[in-house]
C-alpha cells in the first residue's frame, strides 16, 4: 500500500514504526492511519504485537524507528503523561484497575489531566454522568473498592476511566478478554455508542468477527508486521481472514 | 475540599489546643522517665507517618529514613549550636530580646532551624530520589540503604559537627508543646495529601504504575514528590530529636534506626496513618520495657522482638494491624471532588 502524509481528517498516522524489546523486534515497519471518527480494529494472534503497538501510541514504550503522529503532531517517544494531554486515552490490556481504590477514585484518576483546568473541570461532571449512563453498574458501586468488582465490571471501569480523560482517540486493548458472551456484546455495543458520540476508537481484539462487524477498517497484524488491511467488510469477505481468524 | 476546609481545620486545631493546655498545666508533673518515652513516641510518630507516605501510600521501598533524620538533625543542630558559638553576637542579640508570652527569639531560631533541617533533608531526598525513582523496580531500596551509610560515614568525618565524638551541648528547645504540635501537623499534612488529587496519584503509582502512567500521571514526579516530602518530615523529626536529646551521634542514625521505622509502618499497616501512630507508640514503649531485660542479659532484644512481631503479624494480619483502614472519626473523608 502507498504511504501518504494523511488527509486532513487523519487522526492517527503511524509511519514505518518499529519497536524493539532489547534484541526482540516486536513491531516491524508498520504503517497505517486512523481517520477521525472511525473505529479501527487491530486483530492478530497472541504475540503479534498488538499491545506493543498501543503502548507505543500512548507513550508507554519507545519506538525505535518511524514516527507516530496525532492530528499532524509527532507524538512518538514523548512521555505518556504528555500524550494523555492530547486526549489519547488508553484502557490497557489486563484492565490495570487500581484495585484498592474505590470506583470513584479510579474514575477521578482517569480525569487526572483535567485537574485544574477550568473548562474541563465543568466537563468532569458531564463525563462522569456519561460514564454512569453507559455503565449504571459503576454508579451503584462507586464507593466500593474496585477489587470487589466482577471481571466484567472491572472492564467497564477500565473503559469508563479512559473515557473520563475525555478522549478524542480511545485505545482499547482486548476489552472482551475473559468475559461472558452477553457482556462482550454489551461492551461492543457501548464501543459503538462511544464512537457515535464522536470519539475515534482503535480497538485491539481477539474476537475478530465481532470486532470487524463494528469497525470501519481493520488491520491484521502477524508477528509484528501488517499482513492485511482494509475496509472491515472486505476483510470479513476475504478468504485469508476467514481461515485464519474466523475459524472457517 | 473548599466547603469543608474550615470545618476540618477546627478538628485539627482542637488537639493542638489540648496539647498546649497539657504543655502548660500537666506535663511538668509527669515523671521524667515516662516523659522521655512520651517524647520519643512523638518523634517516632512523625517518622513512621512520613515514611508511610513513601512506603505505604506510594508503594516505594525506602530504607534510608534514618539518613534523612540525620541530615535534618545535624543541619538544625548546627544552626542552633555551632553558629551561636562562632558568633556570640547572635545569641546576645537574641537573648536580649524577649517575645510575647514566653515565646522568645530562641523559639523562632529553633523553628527556623527545624525548617532548614527539613529542607536540607528534602534536598538530599531529591538528589537520592530522582535518579533511582525514574526507574521501575526496587532500586530505591538499594540506593537509600547506601545513602544512610554514606551520610553516617560523611558525618563521622566532618569535624565541625563533632565527627565521631558527636555533637554535644545542643540547646533543649524541643518542648512537649512544640513536638506534639509538629506531630499533629505531620499527621494533618499527610492526611490532607493522601486525600487530595495528588494523593490519589501517589496511590495509583502504588496500585499499578503502568496504568497510572497511562492515566496521564507523571509517575516519576509523583514518586519524587512523595519521597521529598517524606524526607522533609524525617528531617524535622531529626531536628526535634537533636534538641530533645541535646546530643547527636552519627551512630544513632544507622540502618537499625531505619529498620525500626520500617517495622512501625509495616506493623501499623502500609497505607494507614492511624496504624503508623499506634505502631510507633507501641514499639517505643516495648523498646523501653525491654531495656531492663537487655541490661540484665546483655543481649539486644529489640531485633528479636521485631522479628517475632513481624512473623506473628505476617501469619495473622498480613496487611498490618489496620491494613489501609483509618480511625474514621478523625480521618473523615470529605469533599471527594477532583481538585
Ligand atoms: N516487556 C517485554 N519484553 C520482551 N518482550 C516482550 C515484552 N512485551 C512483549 N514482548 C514480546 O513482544 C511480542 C508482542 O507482544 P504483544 O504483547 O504486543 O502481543 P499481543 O499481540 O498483544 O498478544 P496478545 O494477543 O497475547 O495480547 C511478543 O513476542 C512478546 O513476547
Ligand atoms: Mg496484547
Amino acid at each position: 500500500m502507498q504511504l501518504h502524509n494523511g488527509t486532513p481528517n487523519t487522526a492517527l498516522l503511524i509511519k514505518n514504526v518499529s519497536v524493539h524489546y532489547g534484541a526482540i523486534t516486536a513491531i516491524r515497519d508498520v504503517s497505517f492511519e486512523v481517520k477521525q471518527g472511525e473505529i479501527v480494529t487491530l486483530i492478530g494472534c497472541n504475540g503479534a504485537g498488538k499491545t506493543t503497538l498501543l503502548k507505543a501510541i500512548s507513550g508507554l514504550i519507545k519506538v525505535s524507528e518511524g514516527t507516530i503522529s496525532f492530528k499532524g503532531d509527532i507524538i512518538s517517544n514523548t512521555p505518556a503523561h504528555e500524550i494523555v494531554k492530547r486526549k489519547i486515552c488508553h484502557a490497557p490490556e489486563g484492565r490495570g484497575i487500581f484495585l484498592n481504590l474505590t470506583v470513584e477514585d479510579n474514575l477521578d484518576l482517569g480525569a487526572w489531566t483535567c485537574k485544574g483546568t477550568p473548562i474541563q473541570k465543568t466537563s468532569y461532571q458531564q463525563d462522569l454522568e456519561q460514564v454512569f449512563s453507559f455503565f449504571p453498574r459503576l454508579k451503584e458501586r462507586r464507593k466500593q473498592n474496585a477489587g470487589t468488582l466482577s471481571g466484567g465490571e472491572q472492564q467497564m471501569l477500565a473503559i469508563g476511566r479512559a473515557l473520563m480523560g475525555n478522549p478524542e482517540l480511545l485505545l482499547l486493548d482486548e476489552p472482551s478478554l475473559g468475559l461472558a458472551p452477553q457482556i462482550i456484546e454489551k461492551i461492543f455495543e457501548i464501543t459503538v455508542k462511544i464512537n457515535q458520540l464522536g470519539r475515534t476508537v482503535l480497538l485491539v481484539e481477539q474476537n475478530a468477527l465481532q470486532a470487524l462487524q463494528i469497525a470501519h477498517h481493520g488491520i491484521v497484524l502477524e508477528t509484528g508486521k501488517i499482513a492485511l488491511k482494509g475496509k472491515s467488510s472486505e476483510l470479513l469477505a476475504s478468504d485469508e481472514v476467514r481461515k485464519a481468524y474466523l475459524g472457517e | 475540599m473548599k466547603p469543608h476546609g474550615l470545618q476540618t481545620l477546627w478538628v485539627w486545631l482542637l488537639p493542638v489546643a489540648v496539647i498546649w493546655i497539657l504543655h502548660f498545666f500537666c506535663v511538668s508533673s509527669i515523671e521524667p522517665y515516662y516523659f522521655t518515652i512520651l517524647m520519643y513516641s512523638g518523634i517516632n510518630i512523625i517518622l513512621a507517618v512520613s515514611l508511610n507516605l513513601v512506603n505505604g501510600f506510594t508503594g516505594q521501598f525506602s530504607m534510608g529514613h534514618a539518613g534523612f533524620m540525620s541530615v535534618g538533625g545535624y543541619v538544625s543542630a548546627f544552626l542552633t549550636t555551632v553558629l551561636f558559638e562562632k558568633y556570640p553576637v547572635l545569641s546576645t542579640a537574641l537573648t536580649a530580646h524577649h517575645g510575647w508570652a514566653g515565646w522568645g527569639a530562641s523559639d523562632l531560631v529553633f523553628l527556623g532551624s527545624l525548617l532548614m533541617g527539613g529542607l536540607g533533608a528534602s534536598v538530599a531526598g531529591y538528589l537520592v530520589g530522582l535518579p533511582s525513582l525514574r526507574l521501575k523496580g526496587d532500586y530505591l531500596a538499594i540506593v537509600t540503604l547506601g545513602f544512610g551509610e554514606i551520610i553516617r560515614v560523611l558525618v563521622l568525618n566532618i569535624d565541625t559537627i563533632g565527627g565521631a565524638r558527636g555533637l554535644p551541648n545542643i540547646p533543649p528547645y524541643t518542648t512537649f508543646g512544640i513536638l506534639f504540635t509538629f506531630v499533629i501537623f505531620t499527621i494533618f499534612m499527610v492526611w490532607r495529601l493522601v486525600n487530595s488529587a495528588h494523593g490519589r496519584a501517589f496511590l495509583s503509582v502504588r496500585e499499578d504504575e503502568t496504568a497510572a502512567e497511562a492515566m496521564g500521571v507523571n509517575t516519576t514526579q509523583a514518586k519524587v514528590r512523595a519521597f521529598v516530602l517524606g524526607a522533609f518530615f524525617a528531617g524535622v523529626a531529626g531536628g526535634l530529636f537533636a534538641h530533645y536529646l541535646r546530643y547527636l551521634n552519627p551512630q544513632t542514625f544507622d540502618f537499625n534506626k531505619s529498620f525500626e521505622i520500617i517495622i512501625m509502618v509495616v506493623l501499623g499497616g502500609m497505607g494507614s496513618i492511624t496504624g503508623s501512630v499506634i505502631a510507633a507508640i507501641f514499639l517505643t514503649v516495648i523498646r523501653e520495657a525491654l531495656r531492663p531485660l537487655q541490661t540484665y542479659t546483655h543481649v539486644d532484644f529489640r531485633m528479636v522482638i521485631y522479628s517475632l512481631l513481624l512473623i506473628i503479624l505476617m501469619l495473622t494480619r498480613p496487611n498490618g494491624l489496620l491494613g489501609t483502614k483509618e480511625f474514621t472519626w478523625f480521618f473523615r473523608k470529605k469533599g471527594r471532588s477532583i481538585s
